[in-house]
């Protein structure tokens, strides 16, 4: 789904954010991406969403190479990867139904379809009879559900999301996770990016762990249970076992 | 096809809906629009009625042809006839030398000294009315001189100087308006440029974000080329009031002015032509203004 080799990323200033990362991410996978501030995890993210282009090496995203993708073709390069950010970026001036709406309404779907998908989207984030509210009468975790029904209601293959949990406590951060966790077992691949200790903790999943834009520890997935996805158990979990 | 229609009336409505938000800053932009659209548009009222006049005063030229002396009547009825089946003649009227002299014994007090006179001193004279359909001042002008080659003619008068020099004077009006529309249309293309350049910055964010889940150029770009249509649209409606309004104030002395000149002329408010016209004008710069904007400024605008 997802190869990265030999990849540099150097920013116009001259630093340089990801030095020599080769990195295979597997269609149906989901992996952490973990690093202190600055490690270059953000600057990973970008490059996948081509919201940024390698200085050099290869990445190929979809079985696309990104340097094949000329200017004109990003749009419909971006339409099949979800992204999810830290500040959510909702358009405050709009209701819920239209933010999720937005990328149905840029690749062209039907008005009657667009309300079956979007109410289905915000179905599985847990926020259907919100429609019609405005993003800033939501809490920050819904905000950040909203932001997830968004990424998610075109059913992209490929799903990004950038210190998703930033600025949620910790239950409202297991929420969330559950919620990715909910749409990889359907297929997705997820990649989310997260310094949060505390999270990664209670997510056994496949970490790649950069430090000053290198990879330097990536660690096989544990083996899975059902009951991590329930918060409670989680809760419980920790406090029984310290892992 | 249907949902491309949908979307298309939905970015219609929902531009529509965002100018209405910002209703002073929306009908100003609009008022400099149709003010500037509004100074050609009289202009272009006043030189068409003007033109209609001074068409009127064409058709309403008489030529005069005085034959030589001595030319018989029948000579003279023959030249009638041959001058009435002329294609660009509507009407000729015959005053033959004996009636001309009885109008003029009878007015002119002279009676007595007149019969004193043993020969008429006056010529067989034709008035020959032209068709309307060749009232141009060149087409006066070349009947004029083939009239003049026929035998027998003396003299033919045609008094088309003053209309000439109207003609000539409205045609340089009529250049100075096309070059202040063509003015006064960059204004509004920058107008609505420059609108639209400062709506584009302040919704930098709903424009970054819209890009980053896919939206292409065209996409984006669409909302703002409906903002311009609808500035150009309501710039054009405006001018039309305008104009209307200016027209109606100078109608009351124009006519006044035309009375005391035994003309029934009226002023003409615009036609529907040129109503639609103007519509289409102010759509067309609204867009072109928006869309040099957009392409110009929305390129810059990435996601980060
Ligand atoms: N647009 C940019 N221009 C210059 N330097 C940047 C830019 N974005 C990130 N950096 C630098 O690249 C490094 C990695 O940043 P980032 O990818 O945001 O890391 P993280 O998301 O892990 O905090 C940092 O040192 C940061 O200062
Ligand atoms: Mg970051």
């Amino acid at each position: 789904m997802i190869l990265f080799d030999h990849v540099h990323k150097r920013y116009p200033n001259g630093r340089e954010a990801l030095s020599d990362l080769s990195l295979e991410i597997r269609s149906g996978e989901i992996v952490f991406v973990t690093g202190h501030s600055g490690a270059g995890k953000s600057s990973l993210l970008k490059l996948i969403a081509l919201i940024e282009r390698p200085s050099r090496g290869q990445l190929i995203v979809n079985g696309q190479n990104v340097s094949g993708v000329s200017r004109s073709k990003i749009p419909a390069f971006r339409r099949q990867i979800g992204v999810v950010f830290q500040d959510h970026k909702l358009l405050s001036d709009r209701t819920i139904f239209d933010n999720v709406a937005l990328p149905l309404i840029i690749a062209g779907v039907g008005t009657k379809e667009i309300g079956k998908r979007v109410r289905a989207a915000l179905d599985q984030v847990g926020l259907l009879g919100r429609e019609q509210s405005l993003p800033l009468e939501l809490s920050t975790g819904e905000q950040q559900r909203v932001g997830i029904a968004r990424a998610v209601v075109s059913k992209p293959p490929l799903l990004i999301a950038d210190e998703p949990t930033g600025n949620l406590d910790p239950d409202l951060s297991i929420d969330v996770m559950n919620i990715f966790r909910r749409f990889n077992e359907v297929g997705v691949t997820v990649l989310v990016a997260s310094h949060d200790l505390y999270l990664l903790e209670h997510f056994p999943v496949r970490r790649v762990r950069l430090e000053a834009g290198r990879i330097v520890d990536s660690a096989a997935a544990e083996p899975q249970e059902a009951s991590l996805l329930d918060p409670a158990t989680l809760l419980d979990r920790e406090q029984g076992e310290p892992s | 096809m249907i949902a491309w229609l949908t979307r298309h009336a939905q970015t219609m409505v929902g531009s529509l809906g965002r100018l209405s938000q910002q209703k002073l800053a929306t009908l100003l932009t609009m008022l400099v629009i149709g003010i500037a659209l509004a100074l050609p548009l009289c202009l272009h009222v006043l030189v068409t009625n003007a033109q209609r006049v001074t068409g009127d005063w064409n058709r309403a030229l008489e030529i005069s042809v005085f034959l030589k002396r001595p030319t018989s009547l029948d000579e003279a009825r023959q030249i009638v006839e041959r001058v009435r089946q002329r294609r660009d003649v509507e009407e000729v009227q015959f005053v033959s030398a004996e009636a001309a002299l009885q109008v003029f014994r009878r007015d002119s007090g002279f009676g007595d000294a007149i019969d004193a006179l043993s020969d008429n001193p006056l010529p067989h004279a034709l008035i020959v009315r032209p068709s309307p359909k060749y009232a141009t001042p060149a087409d006066l002008e070349s009947l004029a001189s083939s009239l003049r080659e026929l035998a027998s003619v003396d003299v033919v008068q045609l008094d088309t100087a003053w209309v000439n020099r109207l003609d000539a004077i409205l045609a340089a009006i009529g250049r100075a308006v096309v070059i202040a529309t063509a003015v006064l249309a960059f204004g509004v293309i920058v107008i609505v440029g420059n609108t639209i350049r400062l709506d584009i910055q302040n919704r930098r964010a709903e424009i970054e974000v819209t890009k980053l889940v896919g939206g292409s150029d065209g996409f984006v770009r669409r909302p703002f080329l409906y903002s311009g249509i609808w500035y150009g649209v309501g710039g054009a409606v405006l001018a039309w009031i305008i104009t209307a309004i200016v027209v109606a104030a100078l109608r009351e002395p124009i006519n006044r002015i035309a009375l005391l000149y035994g003309s029934n002329f009226q002023v003409i408010p615009m036609d529907l032509a040129t109503s639609a016209k103007l519509l289409l004008t102010g759509a067309a710069l609204g867009w072109l203004g928006s869309y040099l904007a957009a392409s110009r400024h929305l390129r810059n605008i990435e996601p980060s």
